[in-house]
């Protein structure tokens, strides 16, 4: 019996600190971008165009990963995206866990008429095709960094507020929370003070789905071209420009895909890892 | 009679869903920037041009009266016109429908059949490396969207060991004789299996793209709840009988262990279906998804709607089908 | 000439615990033998070990079981499933759950005879009508084509019960096939088990808690305490004059219809003590030898 947990335990801790690694590394170069970057994102060379990578014969030296058609480093364009993606990652995320959750605990713990208007809210967003309902908003709310943080915590907020519910309402059900109200806790009081704690854990981890979410959704409405402008680098554009000349230039693609991936399966991981640890069977 | 209370029930909430979703499109849509008739004119067009235009589509009437006007025609099976193209909605949306339905469904299959192969081997191996192995690839699959697969599959299946077609729907030299827009199931009946091949060329890493986190899905979830099953009293019998392994798995366990499955794996199957907007853009495959894509960046708001408004339809069919299924196949329920 | 012959059989968690020491009997052709002992002494896992049912968890250490000469742990894995397929059978302890849910009862009771002894269809489904009534269910068409949550927990017994005899197994091992059900049930299934296997010929290996079933139904009987034989008689001798003081303890502590003030007789502490040094004692040897 003790093997399996210590070696759940260990697989835990290894997720943990890989996803850390890679999400820290993102943090560094969101912060640092504009200094460790070896050249301007935005400055164009045509007569640099398609360089490939520094280690297939034909590169251009201090142009590590190549350029793209229009002469411009990819390594630097890499490390700003991962600005863009980072910073949406965490507010869009934080927000949409923020309204969700709160959404869900009313849903589940006042029950009643709040949650027959929220449960059939719930029903009819989970209609829509999410991407299409974004990509719907964002010609709504034109193409900025608020549009797209706005256009993700309205479509994804069902997620939280589903899950959040459905453990409201078990919490709900439970004999802690009857004494509580028997000891004289208000409604809200008994909401925030009993039932938060114990849902707080399902929270943590769905919070960390939704940030991976978020840099797809973003990656997504890059490729679409309806992110912040078609200057300013992103994964996703990048990954659309590559795509046009994925026979030329294969690296203008990769890399961003590559990084895009490591970002997701790292915030993945990291829910996972999370939830692991916070079982309290397993403490 | 309860079933009929049931159905009437679903029927109810599926009316107010449904009626939710377009309101809420009708009024979203409303609200887009830039006008299309003026984006449809050429540049030297009046005013007096664009207002005729304009009321022609009757968009200077108040938006409560916009809905009336095309909550009346849709009663009637008028989905309005498309501004872009001039042509009936409806026409156009049912005409792309066949092309996203085969990708779905062909992805739904393959899922299925990835999904279920990965959780009979991790049964018939649990508790051995291959159950572990199979797990980090489930948990891989899970995290990482159709997107980012499609991205890659596209890469390896296109560009390095180019074996399939990273776009479009069929090579768009081939002579077509069909009549519907079903490509891959004419194709069948009529035993073309040259143009089926093409076809399935195109459709493959699509469909793979979506498949994917569907596939991871069940694997898991199948998987666990076959494990379960192989612990109960009357799989333990059976084998006493003389029976293998594979078939304690396939026979025994199966039909009991898929039940729990069937629900989510509905669910995920609606995300699958709302997936096909983006890989249908990434393939160029000529689907309703990629048509919606479009309509967007060109304001064409009546087809946005009425794209719209079928998802709805789609997903809320799929969710029907679901729980009949789960009503059929257990037999518990069909005596209740 | 025994059916069925258990050498020194040893089983044990894979964490260290063992659950069975060293245990013999034989089980003669056409004999019922008894296997008697508290809840965890370790009677179920030795009727799991010769069907090949031990969990995953479990392992077997050292000995032989002996099927018709042959020793079945000795043999390939599935050879040893087909031989055990072919002459034994198995009476589960809970109706409710050895049933599979999905199914039919026609099946359930047919599926070994066509897909593992080749019967026809037509000959399968004759055996399992003609079974059925052996049971004395009425109309067996209807039961045959019934799912199993239809039918009352004493109902699915029988047909456990018809189907375990369905190919004239050999040996029956009979998993306290009793105890899952109401006491009024109780004495109807423990005749019609003792009448199908008199009918049949069949070996029995019955697994109880109760001594009282022991006397009804087996000629010879097995003692077991945590996993070790402490008796091996033929019933009427244990009765007469049990050998192990446990075995007269147990005897002496079940409660008796016919005598209902004569109060409650636990089984003594002086008595489980020394059962418990002889269990230590085995350990010490087994594991210096």
């Amino acid at each position: 019996m003790l093997d399996a947990r210590s070696m759940i335990h260990r697989r835990a801790g290894l997720r943990l600190w890989l996803s850390a690694l890679w999400l820290g590394a993102l943090t560094l170069a969101t912060l640092l971008a504009p200094w460790i970057a070896p050249h301007d994102p935005l400055a164009q060379d045509l007569f640099l165009g398609r360089m490939p990578p520094f280690w297939v014969a034909g590169s251009e030296p201090g142009y590590w990963l190549g350029t793209d058609s229009l002469g411009r480093d990819v390594l630097s364009r890499l490390l700003h995206g991962a600005r863009v993606a980072l910073v949406v990652a965490l507010v869009a995320g934080g927000i949409t866990c923020l309204i969700g959750a709160t959404l869900g605990l009313l849903a589940g713990f006042l029950r009643g008429w709040v949650d027959m208007v929220i449960s059939r809210l719930i029903d009819i967003w989970m209609a829509f095709p999410p991407v299409l309902f974004s990509i719907l908003l964002i010609a709504v709310l034109g193409p900025s960094l608020t549009s797209i943080i706005i256009a993700i915590v309205v479509i994804d907020w069902t997620r939280f507020a589903r899950v959040v519910r459905a453990e409201a309402m078990a919490q709900g059900a439970m004999d802690y929370v009857a004494s509580a109200r028997v000891a004289g806790r208000g409604r809200v009081g008994t909401m925030l003070r009993e039932i938060l704690p114990n849902v707080l854990p399902t929270i943590v981890v769905l919070l960390t789905l939704e940030m991976g979410i978020a840099v797809i959704v973003e990656a997504i409405l890059s490729f679409v071209n309806l992110s912040i402008s078609t200057d300013d680098p992103t994964w996703g554009g990048m990954i659309s420009e590559g795509r046009t000349s994925i026979h030329q230039a294969w690296w203008v693609l990769v890399f961003p895909l590559i990084a895009l991936f490591l970002t997701v399966l790292a915030f993945s991981q990291l829910g996972e890892g999370l939830k692991d640890r916070f079982d309290p069977v397993l403490r | 009679m309860q079933i009929l209370r049931t159905v009437l029930l679903r029927l109810l909430t599926t009316t107010i869903t449904l009626a939710g979703v377009a309101v809420i499109v009708f009024f979203v849509i409303r609200v887009v920037p830039g006008n299309p008739i003026a984006m449809m004119l050429p540049p030297g067009a009046t005013d007096a041009d664009i207002a005729r235009l304009s009321a022609l589509y009757g968009l200077d009437k108040p938006i409560v009266s916009q809905f009336g006007i095309w909550l009346a025609g849709v009663m009637q099976g008028d989905f309005g016109t498309s501004i872009t193209t001039r042509q009936p909605v409806l026409d156009l949306v049912l005409g792309r429908l066949p092309a996203t339905l085969e990708l779905s469904v062909m992805a739904l299959v393959m899922a299925v059949i990835i999904g279920g192969v990965a959780a009979i081997t991790g049964t018939r191996g649990r508790g051995t490396r291959t159950e572990g192995a199979i797990d980090v690839a489930n948990g891989m699959a899970l995290s990482v969207p159709d997107f980012l697969w499609g991205l890659v599959l596209m890469l390896v299946f296109g560009v390095l060991f180019p074996i399939f077609h990273i776009s479009g729907r069929v090579t768009p030299s081939l002579e077509l004789p069909f009549v519907t827009n079903f490509y891959l199931f004419e194709s069948l009946i009529r035993l073309r299996f040259d143009l089926w091949a093409d076809l399935v060329a195109h459709m493959f890493m699509p469909a793979l793209a979506l498949a994917i986190p569907l596939a991871a899905i069940i694997g898991q979830l199948l998987k666990q709840s076959l494990k379960e099953t192989m612990n109960l009293d009357y799989v333990t019998l059976a084998r006493t009988k003389g029976y293998g392994e594979t078939h304690v798995i396939l026979h025994e366990a199966l039909r009991n262990a898929v039940l729990p499955t069937l629900t989510l794996v509905g669910v995920q199957f609606t995300f699958l279906i709302g997936g096909t907007v983006i890989i249908e853009r990434l393939f160029s495959y000529e689907g309703l998804g990629n048509m919606a894509i479009d309509a967007v960046i060109n304001r064409d708001l009546p087809l946005i709607q009425g794209i719209v408004i079928l998802f709805a339809v789609i997903f809320t069919a799929v969710n029907l089908i679901v729980d009949l299924a789960y009503a059929v196949l257990n037999p518990r329920l069909r005596h209740a | 000439m025994s059916f069925l012959s258990i050498r020194n059989l040893s089983v044990r968690l894979k964490n260290g615990a063992p659950l069975l020491r060293r245990v013999s009997l034989d089980v003669a052709t056409g004999e019922v033998r008894g296997l008697v002992g508290e809840s965890g002494a370790g009677k179920s896992m030795i009727g799991k070990a010769v069907l090949g049912i031990l969990p995953p968890s479990i392992q077997i250490t050292e000995g032989e079981i002996f099927l018709d000469g042959t020793d079945l742990l000795r043999l390939p894995p599935k050879e040893s499933r087909r031989r055990i397929g072919a002459s034994c059978a198995l009476i589960p302890q809970d109706p409710l759950t050895a049933l599979n849910p999905s199914h039919r009862i026609g099946p359930q009771i047919t599926d070994r005879l066509v897909d593992i002894l080749g019967w026809t269809r037509a000959a399968a489904d004759a055996r399992a009508r003609d079974l059925l009534a052996e049971v004395q269910i009425e109309d067996p068409a209807r039961v045959l084509r019934s799912y199993p949550h239809e039918l009352s927990g004493g109902m699915r017994q029988r047909i456990l019960i018809a189907s375990a005899f369905a190919a004239e197994p050999k040996l029956i091992v009979a998993d306290e096939p009793t105890t899952a059900l109401d006491v009024t049930v109780q004495k109807q299934i423990l005749r019609l088990i003792a009448g199908m296997q008199a009918r049949h010929g069949t070996a029995l290996l019955f697994v109880t808690h109760d001594l009282g079933v022991v006397s009804k139904v087996c000629q010879r009987l097995s003692v077991l305490y945590s996993g070790l034989v402490v008796e091996d008689s033929p019933v009427t001798d244990f009765f007469a004059a049990p050998r192990h003081p446990y075995s007269a303890a147990l005897l002496a502590a079940t409660p008796k219809y016919t005598d209902p003030d004569a109060g409650l007789h636990p089984v003594p502490d002086a008595v489980i003590d020394a059962v418990r040094a002889e269990v230590a004692a085995f350990d010490r040897e087994a594991a210096h030898g």
